[in-house]
């Protein structure tokens, strides 16, 4: 079943648990102080949360029907999970060439390059029954759900 | 339906993923003049042509060279045909014929042969020691001749994408790398003189030579190997390995003397059909609609070779999809340096607005182009974190007059977008580049 994150940005506060839950969880140990303070490379989250003034959101891939990185990408690392509908990247066969960056218009790939250059995007916490940024965020500001 | 592509590439590929999603029973056969290469016995059957220069300078191995798995026909159900050219074409009898003399009828045709190295007039081009660099087999036999040679120094002839990949794979074989470019400066077509200066420091900084508005003339060699080049203000540059990258044109060989209609590369319409009624063309052999430009023109890059393949082979197998359009653009990183540029990025003439903010020293260089307040190009050196949300506004031609002065803010992100196209672009409904 496709699952997708839906963000409703009137209830976000701007409180930041979901990068945290996130990095977290895309750590080698999910254990929060080796995560933030021992690992190499160092882990970063997945989700940006943009603010301005009043306004907060939380923002991760959203996992596009006609998704433009899936084009972009000239290794094939970026790929579409055919069971979830999850729009993935398999960083072993990523080269950092940030041709899927140039063309996210969401701007949610990150570079990661501590180590071996990889992009670094949400991939809906593999494995995990509901994301943890959703799971995590005191406010419902991002909800999952089956997609309509 | 027999559905027969010519090119095993990015568009080819495409159109085979398009052409299932919508017939799940007729024939499709591929045809490629480039051979299987194998790995440890095992045969790959495509590769990623950017990629080739990574395995020229060590970086990526045979075996992380290919686009798609080895089940990837088996599981499409494809006809492979590989290491045999197309020669020609019988519109009459639709069928194309390969070397050897098989002929192979087809209901509907793509043509995805891609590109061709243009090859300048240079004398002694047969000396030995000299290449092209476009495909698998030109990195491997490059790296032989290197290996057999003994190679340490090299000239590179164009200082484009190519030309540039290429220096950079030979300095991480420790070659020293003498750049002989005609314009002006490095990358001249996509990017200008600030970001190219910034890319031409850091090629100096790690020992390359770069000579600007000037060419080679003759390659001088011995017993099949180079020796040196004579540069046409008479100067000479010894080197016993040439590479000759001075840009690639369409490949339209096999449709010349036929009816189908070409400019620089093959006509299509919006539906990515040539003049001839169930003849497609996608990728670098042909000329599509450039959305910005608002004319047709060549666009040899890899995501528009996907995006035409993709939406040829939906119209082939009847599912009508119109093509929206693609622009130039491309992400390089050169000498460790991450760069991003975008549509059109350095405008000649009136009516165009430039933001920029340029840091010379760390390399940093970031510009924005608007026309009548919607940005029409971009230009990202070292910077590049979220570069492809300025991409949605080239794409989507969104009017930048309420957050202009946004664009080059350090959190400039979709809180600074009008609160109507934000939630449009979250909404999901996404249009593609
Ligand atoms: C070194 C290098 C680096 C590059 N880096 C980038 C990059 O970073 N980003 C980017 O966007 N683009 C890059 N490009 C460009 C990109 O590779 C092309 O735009 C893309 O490969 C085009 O795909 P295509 O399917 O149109 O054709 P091609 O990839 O050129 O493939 C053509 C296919 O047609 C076949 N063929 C041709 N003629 C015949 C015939 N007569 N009979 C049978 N088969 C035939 C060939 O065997 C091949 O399978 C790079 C190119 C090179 C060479
Ligand atoms: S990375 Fe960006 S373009 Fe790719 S699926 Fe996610 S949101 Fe869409
Ligand atoms: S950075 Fe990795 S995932 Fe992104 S386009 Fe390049 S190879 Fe593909």
């Amino acid at each position: 079943m496709v699952k997708r994150i839906y963000i409703r940005e009137e209830y976000c506060m701007g409180c930041r648990l979901c990068e945290v839950h996130c990095l977290v969880q895309h750590s080698k140990t999910k254990n929060i102080i080796k995560a933030y303070k021992g690992e190499y490379p160092k882990p970063i989250p997945r989700i940006i949360v943009e603010e301005k003034g009043y306004v907060s959101f939380a923002l991760q891939c959203r996992h596009c029907e006609d998704a433009p990185c899936l084009e972009a990408c000239i290794t094939g690392a970026m790929y579409r999970d055919k069971k979830t509908g999850a729009v993935l990247c398999d960083e072993d066969k990523c080269i950092g060439c940030w041709m899927c960056i140039m063309v996210c218009p969401f701007g949610v790939i990150s570079r990661n390059i501590e180590g071996k250059k990889i992009a670094s995007k949400c991939d809906l916490c593999v494995g995990e029954e509901v994301p943890v940024c959703v799971k995590n965020c005191p406010n419902e500001a991002i909800v999952c759900e089956e997609e309509k | 339906m027999r559905y027969v592509l010519i090119g095993n590439s990015a568009g080819g590929i495409a159109a085979i993923e398009a052409i299932r999603e919508c017939d799940k029973k007729g024939e499709i056969t591929v045809i490629s003049d480039e051979p299987r290469i194998f790995v440890r016995g095992k045969p790959h059957i495509n590769y990623s042509r950017p990629l080739i220069s990574y395995l020229l300078g060590e970086k990526v191995t045979l075996d992380k060279m290919p686009y798609r798995g080895e089940d990837f026909y088996k599981d499409n159900r494809v006809e492979l045909i590989l290491n045999r050219k197309a020669t020609k074409l019988n519109l009459k009898k639709k069928e194309v014929v390969l070397a050897g003399d098989r002929k192979l009828p087809f209901d509907k045709l793509l043509i995805a042969a891609g590109g061709m190295p243009v090859i300048p007039e240079i004398k002694g081009l047969n000396s030995g020691g000299v290449f092209t660099f476009t495909r698998l087999a030109d990195a491997r036999n490059i790296k032989n001749y290197i290996r057999t040679n003994k190679v340490k120094e090299a000239v590179v002839v164009g200082g484009g994408l190519i030309g540039l990949k290429a220096t950079e794979a030979l300095m991480e074989l420790k070659i020293k790398v003498v750049i002989v470019e005609l314009a002006d400066r490095v990358l001249s077509a996509t990017f200008d003189k600030k970001a190219s200066s910034i890319i031409e420091n850091a090629l100096g900084r790690k020992g390359c030579e770069l000579i600007t508005n000037n060419t080679v003339v003759e390659i001088k060699g011995k017993n099949k190997r180079a020796e040196g080049v004579i540069l046409k203000d008479g100067k000479k540059i010894s080197a016993s390995l040439v590479i000759v990258a001075v840009g690639v044109r369409p490949n339209i060989e096999l449709v010349k003397n036929t009816p189908i209609k070409t400019n620089k590369g093959i006509l299509v319409d919006a539906f990515l059909q040539t003049n001839i009624k169930d003849i497609y063309a996608a990728g670098d052999c042909c000329e599509a609609e450039d959305l910005l430009l608002e004319m047709k023109r060549p666009i040899a890059i890899w995501p528009a070779a996907v995006r035409q393949g993709k939406i040829a082979g939906f119209n082939m197998a009847g599912a009508r999809k119109e093509y929206p359009g693609s622009f130039a653009m491309n992400s390089v990183e050169l000498c460790g340096i991450p760069t991003i540029s975008v549509g059109e990025t350095y405008p000649e003439g009136k009516g165009y607005q430039v933001l920029e903010c340029f840091d010379q020293k760390n390399s940093v260089y970031k510009k924005i182009v608007l026309k009548n307040n919607k940005v029409v190009g971009a230009i990202f050196v070292s910077d590049i974190e979220r570069a492809g949300i300025y991409t949605g506004l080239i794409k989507d031609k969104v009017d930048a007059a309420s957050f202009k002065e946004h664009l080059l803010k350090e959190d400039f992100g979709l809180i600074s977008l009008p609160k109507e196209y934000r939630k449009h672009l979250v909404a999901g409904e996404v249009a593609v580049i």
